[in-house]
């Protein structure tokens, strides 16, 4: 590790030798860092690498064991969630941290307000101040709505809002574009580049390479608790950065296995619709095909994927499976098709969080593994669990731990573990990789290619551009509820998907 | 539309009062002895305990939790702060009983408060199992004996009323524990709007974890929730005896549901976050005019309880349902929005 040359500006916030333990085990080694005046500071790094750790320490929430925080010339060895909100830091965490149950403006001045030790609310009179921070952003938000009414992205803005108004200099971003679309992110990097113009130091925490670097100035990467490197952004790409995240080279290249287009079709999908969410929707899927669905938010790509399972089911149209049609009004209509599903968001939606491993593999497929007497047949569920376990090299210390111990990487393999052993003729996956860090990705991807080439069909919604070059034999474009584009082949590229997908 | 909307409120409220008069209107038709200014000033008097205990639960709902041991909380105080001038200083001014029922409410409150928030354990199994202690330790140390007389300082404020008139069919008065309810209302809607403590309650209702974040100092916001508790429902409890003239402490607990029901109906959500004075107020009202005049038909008291358990499982299933179909609702892209922004930007 070595420090950056010094330069003329004077940092806003440095991170001296920090070092926290939880337990036994040491989250954080020695890790410093400095934050510019008007720069955007990438933080990259594995999920469990310590990134979230040392936020939590910038913003008070956690207590060092040892090292200091330095805010201004200011050093504090113990911060706590107030000092360092009037210090100037924000944080705006994945999950925003708002208040769903409260509007626009009193979200974003309420910390403020907290801040201040303010005894009394006057809504009248802080409403001007959130009108001006959302004004002077050239924002379109509306301050009487509730947050919990707005989109991802409004709530986002909001959140941004809500950092400026306590004059914000040092703004931390946890994964601010896991949420959003193609265009969303384009909204949300015009705003960070205002930002950075009254001086404001930002630092991004992602998984996402192209995006990081489109709008660093400077990067820090993180493995194991250490920062492994830092420097400008410019010295780094996208293969450079997956390197010394994960210690290794990062195989990204286009591979995709051979299909057999004669055979029936696993999944064929004609004239589905449902009104107000997509329109006229057809496509097939081969034995050993994936096929890729993107488009931007709110295009109607999830809601065909909830209908193709029954958790939101077509108004009208025929879905297939292996040519004989199937009445699809239910997830237990999908289920009993051989549909399977992997949602968007797994935590809430895919997986038992208390449960082991081995019950979260098990649950989907007991039926499966009954006996003559319809009771469980334990030792076929013993070979199923380990069999998946082992396959899908989930990193955990045995398939007895609790679901929540697992990093995102791995509960998303979980989730796969959990729907491969239904053995599905079709397996739908919304945002494979939402969350997973580079290393992890590149395995996924890896286990989808197999899948599909035990025969399955295979269908990824995704905006990830790079993933779906990576892994589909076609890549088909939604935009306001109908397929707008079929890309297939050479033709399939990141550049093309983008272009498509912003048309 | 958009006055529409202000009309309905925030949390139904709107709705709550049509619903209101639809009853009051339907009563006046059946029975042309229901619009008096006597009815009026009776459901008045017969919600006024109501509305104390419904304020304190409000609070309570809108930081996220749950608290049924409100009930217990007050008798013990008054009871106990009555009993004690009764059986040793029968000459104690009202003032000083009262302030002495209202430290004993906030000393029980501070004990729910502190076992909540210092362990973080639910609210509604906390409150259970105080309500039992509560009440088994007033029997054991306290007394279970039924006083008829309460203290005279006590006593004169029985018979105390505000407003006094003679109207057709008979008196009609406002006593003067009405207008300590309409005070306290006005007071917790006054914390709950205009205060940085209140706008914390719906903070941490809406979202401990990011209130935490946001610097609200959620342990002892919580644990002031409580003390608050125990001081209302210590003021209900005195009203309670005031009005009733008598001192029994078999009474209040077991009638939760009524006030639960009421907050419920009034809008405030369950699930922490949501609710309004206005809307309990409206809430109280319904359910002393439903109890009322479901008695005025003919229906026996019985069924009262079943009709108001009714009430808060259709203003439970209200707001699941309005919950659950938010949860659909499709957001789209605005790309206008979007692209115009980045366009400024270029250009």
């Amino acid at each position: 590790m070595e420090s950056l040359p010094t330069q003329a500006p004077v940092p806003v916030l440095s991170v001296r030798g920090i070092t926290k333990r939880f337990g036994g085990v040491t989250a954080l080694a020695g890790v410093s860092l400095e934050l510019l005046p008007g720069e955007v500071h990438c933080l990259a790094g594995e999920n469990g690498c310590g990134k979230s750790t040392l936020i939590k320490i910038i913003s008070g929430v956690e207590r060092p064991d040892a090292g200091e925080v330095i805010i201004d010339g200011v050093s504090h060895s113990r911060m706590n969630a107030t000092a360092a909100i009037t210090g100037g830091v924000q944080v705006i965490y994945q999950d925003f941290s708002l208040f769903p149950n409260l509007s626009v403006a009193e979200n974003i001045v309420l910390t403020a307000e907290v801040a201040g030790r303010q005894r009394f609310y006057r809504a009248r009179a802080v409403r001007p101040k959130a009108q001006s921070i959302v004004e002077e952003l050239g924002l379109d938000l509306d301050l009487d709505a509730e947050v919990g009414d707005l989109s991802v992205a409004d709530k986002q803005l909001t959140a941004i809002c809500r950092a400026l108004v306590n004059d914000a200099r040092v703004i931390i971003m946890d994964e601010p574009t896991t949420a959003l679309t193609h265009s969303e992110v384009a909204r949300l990097f015009t705003i960070v580049e205002r930002l950075r113009s009254r001086g404001v130091a930002l630092v991004f925490v992602s998984h996402k390479l192209e995006e990081v670097l489109a709008i660093s100035q400077r990067v820090t990467i993180m493995r194991s608790g250490r920062v492994v490197t830092s420097g400008l952004a410019t010295e780094f790409d996208r293969r450079s950065i997956a390197q010394h995240m994960t210690g290794t080279e990062l195989d990204e290249a286009r591979i995709v296995g051979p299909i057999n287009a004669d055979a029936e079709p696993r999944l064929t999908v004609s004239h589905l619709d449902l009104p107000g969410a997509f329109h006229d929707v057809s496509f097939t899927v081969a034995p050993g095909e994936i096929v890729g669905v993107t488009g931007l938010l709110g295009s109607g790509r999830t809601e065909i994927a909830e209908a193709i399972f029954g958790a939101r089911p077509a108004a009208s149209g025929d879905i297939l499976v292996d040519g004989r049609p199937v009445s699809i009004r239910s997830i237990p209509d999908a289920v009993a098709a051989g549909i399977g599903y992997v949602p968007e968001d797994r935590l809430s939606q895919g997986l038992f969080l208390e449960n082991s491993i081995a019950d979260n593999i098990i649950a989907g497929s007991l039926d499966r593994h009954r006996n003559r007497w319809r009771g469980l047949d334990g030792a076929r569920i013993r070979s199923t669990i380990s069999r998946l376990f082992a396959s899908l090299s989930i990193k955990a210390p045995s398939a007895d731990a609790p679901v929540r111990s697992l990093s995102g990487g791995n509960a998303q393999r979980v989730v796969l573990a959990k729907w491969l052993a239904t053995d599905p003729k079709v397996l739908v996956l919304n945002g494979p990789t939402v969350g997973v860090d580079v290393g992890s990705k590149s395995q996924i991807l890896e286990l989808l290619r197999q899948a599909a080439a035990s025969g399955m069909g295979i269908v990824v919604i995704s905006d990830d551009a790079p993933e779906l070059v990576s892994c589909c034999h076609r890549v088909l474009v939604v935009a306001r509820g109908r397929i707008a584009d079929e890309l297939r082949g050479d033709a399939i590229s990141a550049e093309s998907i983008h272009e498509r997908m912003a048309a | 539309m958009q006055i529409l909307r202000r009309l309905r409120g925030k949390n139904n409220e709107g709705i709550l009062a049509l619903v209101l008069v639809a009853l009051i209107v339907t009563m006046s038709v059946l029975s042309p002895a229901f619009l008096t200014a006597g009815t009026a000033f009776s459901t008045l008097r017969s919600a006024t305990v109501p509305l104390i205990f419904a304020l304190a639960v409000l609070i309570v709902i809108v930081s996220g939790g749950i608290d049924v041991s409100f009930a217990a909380v007050a008798i013990f105080s008054a009871y106990t702060a009555v009993s004690f001038a009764i059986t040793m200083a029968p000459e104690l001014p009202a003032a000083v009983i009262i302030a002495m029922a209202i430290a004993i409410g906030a000393g029980l409150g501070l004990f729910n408060g502190l076992v909540i928030a210092r362990f973080r354990l639910p609210t509604l199994i906390v409150t259970l199992g105080t309500q039992g202690i509560f009440v088994g330790v007033m029997y054991t140390y306290v007394g279970a004996t039924y006083y008829a007389q309460l203290p005279p300082a006590l006593a004169a404020m029985s018979s105390m009323t505000v407003l006094d008139f003679s109207t057709g069919t008979g008196r009609a008065s406002l006593h003067v524990m009405a207008v300590v309810a309409i005070v306290l209302a006005v007071v917790v809607w006054w914390m709950l709007t205009r205060t940085m403590f209140g706008r914390s309650l719906y903070a941490i209702g809406g979202d401990v974890e990011a209130a935490r974040r946001a610097g609200f100092r959620v342990m002892r916001t919580q644990i002031l929730v409580y003390v608050l508790v125990g001081v209302l429902a210590a003021v209900a409890g005195i009203a309670h005896m005031v009005m009733g003239r008598s001192a029994n402490p078999q009474d209040l607990v077991g009638d939760e549901l009524d006030i639960i029901a009421a907050v419920v109906l009034g809008g405030a959500s369950i699930f922490g976050g949501r609710g309004s004075v206005i809307g309990t107020v409206l809430g109280v009202i319904l359910i002393q005019l439903i109890n009322n005049s479901l008695l005025l038909a003919g229906v026996p008291s019985a069924w009262l309880r079943a009709a108001v358990g009714l009430l808060l499982i259709v203003g439970v299933g209200v707001q699941a349902l309005s919950a659950r179909r938010k949860a659909r609702r499709v957001h789209t892209l605005d790309e206008d929005k979007s692209d115009r922004l980045v366009q400024e930007d270029v250009a």
